[in-house]
C-alpha cells in the first residue's frame, strides 16, 4: 500500500468529518479542563488547529518535522504557552492533542487499510504533543528566569535613614550574584544621597559562613575606598558565635547588635562631623 | 612625550585632579611632580580627584598607595576623592583596599577632612 493512499484516506476522513470530529474532540478535551477555559475560545483553537493539521497533511504528508507543519508547530508552541501562562500541566496540555486519536479511532480501525493510515496518523500526533509539551517547559523557565530576575531586584533595597546614613536591609542568602547587585547599589546611592554612612544590616540573613562573611568584607571595603563608613548592624548571638568558631577576622570594620544601635553612632558621628564644620568656619 | 598631571596649589593644599585614564608613565611623573611640590610649597594636604577616571588598575591602586605614604613621610596627608561605584568594585574584586590611604566622596568632603586634620593636628601640643 502507498503512503499517498493513506495520505488520501486521512484527508477524506477528515474533510467529511469536519464538523462531527471537532464536536467529539472539543467535548474530550473540554472534559480535561474541566472548565478552566472558556469552551468558545477552546473551540477556536481546537478548530485552528484542526485546519493547520489538515492542510499540512494535504501539502507535506505525515511527517511532523517537515516545512509543511510550520504552521501548526507555532500554533502549537502559541497554545502550549497559553496554557503554561493559565496553570495547566504539561498532561493536560498534551492530552489535548492525543485526544484528536480517540476520535478518529472508530471511523478509521474498521479495516486493514484504515488501521495503517491510523498507526500514522497516531505517531504524527505523538509528534506533535511531544512539541506542545517542550514549549511548556521552555515556557516554564523563561518565567523562572524573569522572577528570579525580579527577585533579585526586589530583595535589595537601599534606604536612606538620615541625611547623610543609608542602609541596607539585607533578607536571604548572600551569593556572588546578589553581592554585586547590593555592592552596586549600595555604591551608587552612596554618591547619589552624599552620604558618609552606610549600615547592612544582616538581621535576615540565616547564616553566615565564609563565603557570606567574604562577600560582606568586599561590600565594606569597596564602599570604605567610596570614602563612606561602613558599619555591619544585626549580628545575632548565634551568627557571632559561628563568625567567631569560623575564624573569620571582620578586622577594624564596626559590627552590631541592633540597627538601632548602630544608626545612633552612625547620627552621633555625623552630627559631629557638622558641628566641627561650623566649627571650622568661625 | 606623555602628558602631564597638572598639581595645583590653593593654600596648603594641593590638588591633583586626573582627567584623563592614566598610564604607567604618566603615574611615575606625577609621583615625581608631587613630591617635589610638597617640599617647594610646604603643602600640609594633598587631595587627589578621581572622579573622571573609569578604568583604575592595580598599578595605578598601588601607586596611589604607595603616593599617600610619600607625601606622608614629607608631612602632607593625602585624601584620595570621587572614586566612582564601578572602580571601588573593580579594586575589591582584584584584591586592592587601598589600606592606609584616606578617601572621601567629593572634593567637598575631602578638603573638610583635612582641615578636620590639620585642626587635630595644631591642637596637639
Amino acid at each position: 500500500m502507498a503512503p499517498e493512499e493513506n495520505t488520501q484516506l486521512l484527508i477524506e476522513t477528515l474533510t467529511s468529518h469536519r464538523e462531527e470530529f471537532l464536536a467529539q474532540w472539543g467535548a474530550i478535551v473540554g472534559e480535561a479542563l474541566q472548565g478552566r477555559l472558556s469552551v468558545a475560545e477552546m473551540r477556536r483553537e481546537l478548530g485552528e488547529l484542526y485546519e493547520a493539521i489538515l492542510q499540512a497533511i494535504a501539502a507535506g504528508g505525515l511527517d511532523a518535522d517537515g516545512e509543511a507543519y510550520g504552521e501548526t508547530r507555532s500554533l502549537l508552541i502559541e497554545l502550549s504557552r497559553n496554557r503554561a501562562r493559565q496553570g495547566f500541566t504539561p498532561t493536560e496540555t498534551a492530552t489535548s492533542v492525543f485526544a484528536l486519536k480517540a476520535v478518529l479511532e472508530p471511523a478509521l480501525t474498521g479495516e486493514e487499510h484504515g488501521t495503517r493510515t491510523y498507526l500514522q496518523f497516531a505517531k504524527l500526533l505523538d509528534g506533535l504533543a511531544l512539541l506542545t509539551t517542550e514549549a511548556y517547559v521552555r515556557t516554564r523557565e523563561e518565567i523562572i528566569a524573569s522572577q528570579a530576575e525580579q527577585l533579585l531586584e526586589l530583595s535589595t533595597p537601599v534606604v536612606q535613614l538620615w541625611k547623610g546614613v543609608v542602609g541596607v536591609p539585607l533578607v536571604g542568602t548572600l551569593d556572588s550574584a546578589r553581592t554585586q547587585v547590593v555592592m552596586e547599589k549600595l555604591l551608587q546611592t552612596l554618591v547619589d544621597t552624599d552620604s558618609t554612612h552606610a549600615i547592612i544590616d544582616i538581621t535576615g540573613v540565616p547564616t553566615v559562613d565564609t563565603q557570606v562573611a567574604q562577600h560582606l568584607l568586599k561590600t565594606v571595603v569597596a564602599a570604605r575606598m567610596m570614602g563612606a563608613q561602613c558599619t555591619i548592624s544585626g549580628i545575632r548571638p548565634q551568627i557571632a558565635q559561628t563568625i567567631v568558631a569560623l575564624g573569620i577576622q571582620f578586622g577594624d570594620i564596626q559590627t552590631n547588635a541592633s540597627l538601632a544601635d548602630a544608626l545612633r553612632q552612625a547620627v552621633r558621628e555625623v552630627a559631629k562631623d557638622a558641628e566641627d564644620d561650623v566649627r571650622g568656619l568661625l | 612625550m606623555t602628558d602631564r598631571v597638572p598639581v595645583l596649589k590653593i593654600g596648603e593644599i594641593l590638588l591633583v585632579s586626573i582627567q584623563i585614564d592614566l598610564e604607567d608613565e604618566m603615574v611615575l611623573d606625577l609621583q615625581e611632580d608631587l613630591s617635589q611640590k610638597i617640599v617647594s610649597a610646604g603643602a600640609k594636604g594633598v587631595v587627589i580627584d578621581i572622579s573622571a577616571l573609569e578604568i583604575v588598575d592595580s598599578f595605578v591602586g598601588r601607586m596611589l598607595a604607595t603616593i599617600a605614604s610619600i607625601s606622608r613621610m614629607l608631612g602632607a596627608e593625602t585624601v584620595v576623592v570621587g572614586m566612582r561605584p564601578a572602580v571601588a568594585m573593580t579594586l575589591v574584586e582584584l584584591g586592592l583596599s587601598l589600606q592606609g590611604v584616606r578617601t572621601a566622596l567629593n572634593l567637598e568632603r575631602g578638603l573638610k577632612l583635612l582641615r578636620r586634620l590639620s585642626t587635630a593636628h595644631s591642637a596637639r601640643p
